[in-house]
């Protein structure tokens, strides 16, 4: 059974702010479809009663002193940006005209 | 002097130290050999030599004036292009980062710095670290100096490159599942991923946060310790750093002996399917183990074999959501014909920017992390972690370290599993337990493989922040394998475009 078609691809893609093209689609879902199939040996395992793992220090919630420091210069900042104006970053419009 | 590219960092520093050579004098030296040699090995993405010399004058000037300076002061070094370095171009081997300049130091490179080591450039790796071949760099594949028609592993491959081919006496590789260790092995040089937490992440660009971590490379165990030194510790700027003192990678390195060790061979790591030239050799270290009277013994790691399906869905996910911050905004590129809406131009950018292998993980990572499919992939794949990690705890209730092959194959052709990820993948079958662990490893070269006469690594694994057991293990083959064969593996590497 193929857990991957072309319109999943594309809805991944979407999911992930990706603008595939339509000639990729079909190669992604083959190569998708065998690594989800294999991945999914994970389900073979029995997790009954087993506690997730997200890291391996155990280490929670460290915090610091609430303080102000230096940071970095924002000219330093928006100089690798892509656009600026009037020291802030300039992004596309957000909102559609209407 | 003799060829200075041709010295360990030991013997370097020991130079250094004694004043026959200047930092400037060896770091020019390596400059000039990157200059006439890294055309074929295209190890580095950017060679920093204004910056690398202005370093060493500074180490030389601080010995004239007899200031403090560390052992490894004016020693150069070649630097994964994963980890910031103010005012030194960061790519990550990916166009999306193509020309950012990074503001600030990563907290490694800050230690380097103080430490006086000299930074040469930055190196080639796959993507965003994702790869074991160094081919999904968006920018040239790196070749195996053993053999240029070869990988040089990966994702760390520009660092083992650089490292095999006498470019740097010292590299920084970062592993997440493998991209220190198997870069390494197929170069037949010395790599360590330090437990989990023990190297800082401040300024090392996010893959998998959870699996990350910065480590050594070296042409020697304990030139790889001293490296692993200078890195290591806590830091606050990280709040997955360990606060605990580093284990004492560079005394244990310098010990050569493991009588009475206990040693376990993971079981499940070598058989059908694996290189019979790897298998050899690996055979032969246990009994080299054995006959310096270490007790050695098969031991079984039973949800090892889930590890590769275990780790290809925790990393993918994790990546999804790290590598959502390239959406063209606050820096690296964009693409906009100006007239589209921000989400078109985060689309058409992370399209545009990201490479295949990139967009399959995010892709991966977003199928595993999407409602319906959570339980079953990205949950499940956690709670096989956590089962992984305990046969491993378990483990070494009776053994001090654990002993696999490296890699199942040795270096393979440039081109034969780009288009097969999972063959691809099959690289970090070895390598990825301990990570998903968290629990240090590290990949010591033990001989050529007798079918293709190119380097095997063995891998040495400890337990979590017990890191110097590896390299007292390490260190101990390292010397006994030197006498065997008067020299180091890499003595036996063939000459670079017919220069020695």
């Amino acid at each position: 059974m193929s857990r991957i078609t072309r319109e999943e691809v594309a809805n991944l893609a979407r999911l992930a702010r990706l603008d595939l093209a339509e000639s990729d689609l079909d190669e992604y879902a083959q190569q998708l479809e065998i690594i989800l199939e294999s991945v999914a040996k994970v389900g073979e395992v029995s997790t009954k009663d087993v506690k997730p793992m997200s890291h391996a220090t155990g280490l929670v919630n460290i915090f610091r002193e609430d303080v102000t420091k230096e940071s970095l210069k924002r000219e330093e900042i928006l100089r690798s940006a892509p656009a600026s104006e009037d020291d802030r970053f300039r992004v596309p419009r957000i909102l559609d005209e209407e | 002097m003799s060829d200075l590219t041709k010295l360990s960092a030991v013997e370097l520093s020991s130079e250094l130290t004694k004043g026959s050579v200047s930092a400037v004098e060896v770091t020019k030296a390596h400059l000039d050999r990157i200059d006439s040699l890294d055309k074929s090995v295209q190890s580095f993405l950017h060679v920093d030599k204004t910056g690398a010399i202005k370093q060493a004058e500074e180490v030389d000037k601080n010995r004239k004036e007899n200031k403090k300076v560390s052992s490894l002061a004016g020693v150069p070094l070649a630097l994964k292009d994963v980890l910031t370095q103010q005012g030194v171009p960061t790519t990550c081997g990916s166009k999306i980062l193509e020309g950012w300049i990074p503001p600030y130091d990563s907290t490694v490179v800050k230690r380097l710095k103080s430490a006086g080591i000299v930074i040469l450039g930055k190196t080639n790796m796959d993507e965003f670290a994702m790869g074991s071949s160094t081919e999904n760099s968006a920018y040239f594949p790196t070749k195996n100096p053993w053999d240029l028609t070869k990988i040089p592993g990966g994702s760390s491959g520009g660092s083992s490159a650089a490292v095999s081919a006498f470019f740097a006496p010292l590299a920084i590789g970062t592993d997440t599942g493998g991209s220190i260790r198997q870069p390494a092995a197929v170069t037949g040089i010395v790599g360590a991923k330090p437990s989990y937490g023990g190297v800082s992440r401040f300024g090392l660009v996010a893959f998998a946060s959870s699996l990350d971590q910065a480590g050594p490379f070296a042409r020697t165990v304990l030139d790889c310790a001293m490296l692993h030194e200078v890195m290591a510790g806590h830091d606050p700027l990280d709040s997955t750093s360990i606060n605990q003192p580093v284990p004492d990678v560079v005394s244990a390195a310098k010990l050569q002996d493991v009588k009475g060790m206990k040693i376990g061979i993971i079981k499940e790591l070598g058989g059908d399917g694996w290189q019979t030239g790897v298998l050899n050799r690996f055979n032969e270290s246990v009994e080299l183990l054995k006959s310096m009277g270490a007790q050695v013994k098969e031991i079984s790691i039973p949800h090892s074999l889930y590890a590769l399906a275990t780790y290809y869905l925790i990393a993918p996910s994790e990546a999804s959501s790290n590598l959502a911050r390239f959406d063209g905004m606050r820096y690296g590129l964009r693409v906009d014909d100006g007239n589209l809406s921000a989400e078109e131009v985060m689309n058409k950018t992370r399209e545009k920017g990201f490479g295949k292998e990139v967009k399959r993980r995010i892709m991966i990572g977003t199928y595993a992390l999407s409602s319906g499919y959570y339980d079953a992939y990205y949950a499940q794949a956690q709670k096989v972690r956590a089962l992984i990690a305990q046969d491993l705890t378990n483990a070494f209730k009776e053994v001090d370290v654990l002993i696999s092959p490296t890699s199942p194959t040795t270096a393979w052709g440039l081109g034969e599993r780009v288009n097969n990820p999972m063959a691809m993948y099959l690289a970090d079958l070895a390598t990825l337990p301990p990570s998903l662990a968290g629990i240090p490893a590290m990949s010591v070269p033990i001989g050529l493989a007798d079918e293709d006469k190119l380097p095997v690594g063995l891998q040495i694994v400890a337990p979590f922040m017990n890191d110097d057991r590896m390299y007292r293990v390490g260190g101990a083959i390292e010397a006994s394998l030197k006498t065997k064969w008067n020299g180091l593996l890499i003595d036996q590497a063939p000459a670079l475009g017919g220069a020695k």
